[in-house]
């Protein structure tokens, strides 16, 4: 916390107390539908965040964070279902199992020179394959889908994560503000510096003591596993799985879209981009619809082009250019 | 199981693998070259599909010999493709290039999407039900041809690197961009050929597997991922490593088919890539680090 | 087998490195004694880098030994090397461009250092010594050649090294700037007792500096002496000094 507010100028600090005061007064304020793209918001920032940390912070490039998103939440939906054992403990199963996934990855990935691009593509590869094997196993609905019971005596059992939208909308508000501080507490610590020195050049910091494929797993873990627990929030408040959504390739692009626009690497890119890009969607689903474009594919194909547009338009992200303009630039400590 | 169906699911894995390889040989020359992952490889491969079964449909021209044309229009495709939306992407960082090769991967499969809707189409060949027999073991007609167009393409990239001028810089800018650079090559324009030529791959490989397979719009993705896995089973950059892992992985899933279940193929292939990358991590043709 | 007492601190016996049937490092043996300044030169190819890249664990030698305060070091990680005591310099600088100077020294100081807070004090400390302290707030890809060549330097320095390997640190600096930073260097050895070891071009700071040289020609050692010996030697004026005699 104190790291958080030591990086940041005096209007800087202005501006967060702002925007946490407007979040959580937000369902006060607001209506359900708003509340629902700000909870989208919030756990697209979150999602963003532990994408970033891997990516922004140590420059491994996972095209494929779907994966530990899928298995965190059919981790801890199975767990549910299956065994009734609570979200609480079922999140340590997913984040144990993000992790397992992540050190197989990192395994064959690290090894080899070409590494940057190798680890991508493994990334994607076990994400699509995960999506197959999930799509095969009846044992958890296949490609049918996997349903968390809704039942109306269960309301309100918090501790299971049976809430409404504002309950979820503070839990995932919870999260977006945690994995800011931990973000903030990472990059100015010592492991902090050496995934940054990696980022910049690995020959380099093995040469200065830092043992390079040890970090780089340590990072892989921490981003795995904050993205297994945004896969427990994501089946506790759905409800459902379907392993053509929850491990899709465009899911993925979803997770790293935000970090990206809004600028990869810094703390608030992601959030920044996540709230940018999400009230974006929104809007394109309603003009389409004003216009009378219903066809399948109309929205996707509008989204491709803007994907080319947006990434062409701004190389290093929106919050840095932001924060200049505002003067809320976050100093080098 | 009988002897001669194993040789038959083999032969028929060798055949098709060398047109899987063809596509995937159209990834490694573009990342070999550009240093760019073609993230939309699967839709253009798609795309040469769609063309190859209007040409059929307007003046009944087999998917086979369609290839040929269909590579040639690709090639231009991609020669343009990287001269307008890729160059500047070039020396951008790598997440940035796969925002954009998705985005137009996207675009791609939609516009498939909206103008030929979601139903999945096939082309009905004179010998599509045709087989060779060789004693007991039969071979489809259609994938022989297919095979044999896929070497035709391949031999003619493997002597246009190894025979033309253009060629040869192109494995120079390859090897060393800044010395390229330096003796006066024109490396925008030899990306943009190689762009080209990855897509000419890629174009031809399609239209080969009209003739073989039915197709949707929603191909795409698999498709991707099956030139991802080839080129990192036979070891990025290399192009003997793209066809041998293309035939390899032809082999792997024709064989999980007929032993377990169609829908298993992509697991065996995934197992085969874990495999590799574990005994040997950069690829079976890849070259060891320096 | 000598005994740890009169052991050298850095012991390279034997080394042999090939690169695809070239020998870069054939048969290369050298002690080096706690608190010397030991130059290595030789002309352009002749082995020197690769040489610094086997002591300090980028590459393993094909054959030979070589030993560190006593313990074998071949064949363990950069990191693993650095850990026991030697930093290295690269010949062409890395940098990590997008942090500051400041920051860049901090990851070397983190080596040794218990938080963040000390490690930022102790690069502070070194970016003194070289001059690079009122700089300390840029990016570090935005400074100059001689400017990027002492933040070399004060990384390597910032792991408190018992050894440091410098890679042609003097190349591109300017006359004053050399004596800057052979003054510099003096003033470490002496004050600290740091053993260094150098490959440098600049005759001048060899001479300034070196208590002992070595001479590499083709990837082999051809002599070994005080400077003032080794100038002398006729092998040595053929292979390397007769070329820069002509200067």
């Amino acid at each position: 916390m104190s790291d958080l507010l030591a990086a940041l100028p005096a209007r800087g600090k202005i501006a967060l107390a702002l925007v946490v005061a407007a979040l959580v007064s937000a369902p006060l304020l607001v209506d359900r539908y708003v509340l629902s793209i700000l909870l989208l918001a919030l756990f697209g920032a979150y999602l963003g965040q532990a994408w970033n940390i891997l990516m922004g912070f140590c420059g491994l490039l996972s095209l494929g964070h779907a994966l530990y998103l899928g298995l965190g939440a059919y981790a801890s939906a199975a767990l549910y279902v299956k065994f009734g054992i609570g979200p609480w403990a079922g999140a340590f199963a997913a984040i144990a199992l993000g992790v397992a996934a992540a050190a197989a990855i990192g395994w064959l990935g690290f090894r080899f020179r070409i590494e940057g691009v190798y680890f991508s593509l493994l990334t994607i590869a076990f994400a699509e394959f995960a999506r197959i094997g999930f799509d095969n196993l009846p044992w958890l609905g296949g490609a049918a889908g996997f349903f968390l019971p809704v039942r109306a005596e269960e309301a309100g059992h918090w501790h299971n994560l049976r809430g409404g939208p504002i309950f979820f909308y503070y839990l995932a508000l919870a999260m977006a503000a945690g994995a800011l501080v931990l973000s903030t507490t990472l990059r100015a610590s010592k492991l902090g510096h050496a995934f940054l020195a990696i980022r910049e050049d690995a020959q380099a910091a093995r040469a200065l003591g830092v043992n390079v494929t040890r970090v780089r797993f340590v990072a892989l873990f921490i981003s795995a596993a904050m993205t297994a627990l945004g896969g427990v929030f994501i089946a506790f408040w759905t409800n459902n799985l379907f392993p053509a959504q929850i491990f899709d390739m465009s899911r993925s692009i979803d997770i790293i879209l935000a970090p990206i626009i809004g600028g990869v690497g810094t703390l608030f890119g992601p959030i920044v981009g996540a709230f940018l890009l999400v009230p974006l969607g929104e809007a394109l689903t309603e003009a389409l619809r004003e216009f009378g474009l219903n066809a399948p594919g109309a929205k996707a194909l509008v989204y491709g082009f803007l994907l080319m547009g947006i990434i062409t338009a701004t190389p290093s992200g929106l919050w840095p250019w932001l924060a200049r303009k505002l003067g809320l630039m976050e100093k080098q400590p | 199981m009988s002897f001669s169906l194993y040789v038959e699911v083999l032969i028929q894995g060798v055949l098709t693998g060398l047109v899987y390889g063809l596509m995937a040989l159209g990834l490694s020359v573009i990342f070999g070259v550009v240093r760019v992952v073609n993230f939309a490889h699967g839709e253009f491969a798609v795309l040469a599909m769609y063309a190859a079964f209007i040409l059929f449909g307007l003046f009944h021209l087999d998917p086979i010999v369609a290839s040929l044309p269909i590579a040639a229009a690709f090639f231009v495709v991609g020669y343009m493709l990287q001269r307008t939306v890729v160059q500047p992407f070039v020396t951008r960082p790598q997440h940035e290039q796969f925002i954009l090769l998705v985005g137009l991967s996207i675009v791609i499969v939609n516009a498939l999407l909206l103008t030929f809707g979601p139903e999945s189409k096939h082309t009905d060949l004179s010998y599509s039900f045709d087989s060779y027999s060789l004693g007991a073991v039969l071979v489809d007609k259609a994938r022989v041809y297919g095979a044999a167009a896929a070497l035709v393409v391949t031999t003619a990239l493997f002597a246009f690197f190894r025979y033309t001028l253009t060629g040869a810089a192109i494995r120079a800018a390859a090897d060393n961009l800044t010395g390229a650079a330096v003796v006066g090559l024109d490396v925008k324009r030899l990306y943009a050929i190689s762009f080209g030529v990855g897509l000419a791959c890629v174009g031809a490989a399609g239209s080969i597997m009209m003739a073989l397979t039915d197709m949707t719009p929603m191909l795409g993705p698999s498709l991707t991922l099956l030139a991802f896995t080839i080129v990192i089973v036979g070891g990025l950059g290399s192009m003997a490593g793209a066809l041998f892992g293309g035939m390899l992985i032809g082999v792997a899933e024709a064989l999980a088919s007929v032993i377990a279940s169609p829908s298993i193929k992509s697991m065996v292939s995934f197992s085969l890539l874990v495999l590799v990358l574990a005994l040997r991590p950069q690829g079976l043709f890849g070259k060891a680090e320096a | 087998m000598s005994g740890p007492d009169n052991e050298p601190l850095l012991a390279v016996i034997g080394v042999v490195k090939r690169f695809r049937g070239l020998t870069a490092v054939d048969e290369v043996s050298l002690g080096v004694r706690t608190g010397e300044i030991y130059a290595v030169i030789g002309p352009n190819g002749a082995g020197k880098t690769t040489l610094f890249n086997l002591i300090a664990g980028a590459v393993a030698p094909d054959e030979g030994e070589i030993r560190f305060a006593g313990a074998r070091i071949d064949g363990q990680a950069p990191e693993q090397i650095c850990a026991a005591g030697i930093a290295r310099t690269f010949q062409i600088v890395k940098p990590f461009p997008d942090l500051s100077v400041i920051d860049n020294v901090a990851i070397g100081a983190m080596l040794r250092a218990r938080d963040m807070q000390t490690a930022r004090a102790q690069a502070g400390d070194i970016l003194r010594k070289l001059d690079l302290f009122d700089k300390r707030g840029q990016k570090a890809g935005g400074l100059t050649l001689p400017d990027r060549k002492k933040l070399e330097v004060a990384r390597a320095l910032a792991t408190r090294p018992k050894l440091i390997l410098l890679d042609e640190v003097m190349a591109g600096l300017r006359p004053t700037e050399t004596d800057r930073m052979v003054a510099m260097l003096r003033d470490i050895n002496r004050t600290d007792n740091l053993t260094i070891v150098m490959i440098e071009h600049v005759m001048r700071a060899v001479m300034a500096l070196a208590t002992r040289v070595h001479v590499l020609h083709h990837g082999a050692s051809i002599a070994e002496g005080a400077p003032a010996e080794v100038t002398r030697d006729p092998r040595v004026v053929e292979s390397y000094l007769g070329m820069k005699a002509a200067h």
